[in-house]
């Protein structure tokens, strides 16, 4: 399988998902955000990053890039999309994805381990996950509190795509705790933390087993590649 | 050459923290400056100004107006609160 992720100036974590992606077993193909071409991926990964030094908002101007048009088409046929941190932000700016990101209720730039709860495990991303799986991975954003209308939200919670939710605390201000949402399809995931750096012992959260020893994002990147050979 | 101004404001209804801090170094220097001390919140927004050749006839201004709603502003988080047209860009006020 070949999961492409597109650099965009301003990228940070491009590297760290294509790591990520190559870890979990698949190829990682990397994408020119300047390019009208997805180079045949089966699947995509819009990274963490300050595109356009988060100029007009966060994502806002990634979201008009070239090869954004390609994604969005490629969305819509239900090829499995990851949005994350800025990928994220660039997922609600293009209308893939509900709701918007703004600054962090208390005006800091959060960075630290965060629990979460997998609350969708249908999506394209989180079905290697159980039921209600409790995992840790890296939060680090400045704006990263989600918002949306109370009908979006209704929407949203009841239809089962908040895709995850911050457990032990709400970081950040985001509405009913979200941390992740899916689309209706369930191949579109945006998340605000970052599964792609805990994929590897020694470099991820800490456990109770051993410092920095958190590997739970790997089961967002094994997710999509397990589904690809169901569907195969 | 005519400048179209497009002003957008956070939502009302939403927390905007960047004001919130501005609000908190005002409060801190309405202790010394009594002129201060009524301030009761701040919020911060954006101004746009786009400057056109030609004129800004109501093709041009339906088309900042989408350019408005669509780019400048996001309205999940965002109101666009104000559009107009002013003979030249802004310059200081004296």
């Amino acid at each position: 399988m070949r999961i492409g992720v597109v650099t965009f100036p301003g990228s940070l974590d491009d590297r760290d998902a294509a790591r990520a992606i190559r870890l979990a077993g698949a190829d990682a193909v990397a994408l020119w955000h300047g390019d009208h071409d997805l180079h045949g991926v089966d699947a995509l990964v819009l990274p963490g990053g300050f595109s356009y030094g988060d100029y007009l908002r966060a994502g806002a101007i990634a979201s008009l890039s070239p090869i954004m048009t390609e994604v969005i088409d490629a969305a819509n046929q239900g090829m499995p999309v990851l949005g994350i941190c800025n990928g994220f932000q660039m997922l609600t700016e293009a209308h893939l994805l509900e709701g918007g990101l703004i600054r962090n209720d208390q005006g800091r730039f959060i960075c630290r381990d965060q629990g979460l709860r997998i609350e969708n495990n249908a999506s394209a991303w989180t079905s290697g996950f159980a039921p209600n799986a409790e995992i840790v991975i890296p939060l680090k954003n400045g704006e990263g509190s989600f918002m949306a209308s109370a009908e979006t939200l209704k929407a949203l919670e009841g239809e089962g795509r908040v895709a995850a939710r911050y457990i032990g605390g709400n970081p950040n201000g985001s509405l009913n705790d979200i941390a992740g949402v899916t689309n209706a399809r369930g191949n579109v995931v945006g998340l605000m933390p970052h599964p792609e750096h805990a994929v590897e012992a020694g470099f991820g959260p800490d456990t109770d087993d051993a410092m920095a020893s958190g590997t739970d994002g790997l089961t967002f990147f094994t997710s999509v590649i397990t589904q690809a050979l169901i569907a195969r | 050459m005519p400048t179209i101004v497009v002003e957008v404001m956070p939502k009302a209804e939403l927390l905007d923290p960047q004001g919130k801090a501005v609000a908190g170094a005002l409060g801190r220097l309405g202790q010394t400056r009594s002129a201060l001390a009524n301030v009761t919140g701040v919020r911060v927004g954006k101004r746009f100004e786009i400057a056109i050749d030609g004129e800004a006839d109501a093709d041009v201004l339906t088309a900042v107006r989408e350019l408005a709603d669509t780019v400048l502003s996001n309205s999940v988080i965002e109101d666009v609160v104000g559009i107009h047209v002013q003979d030249a860009p802004s310059s200081a006020v004296v």
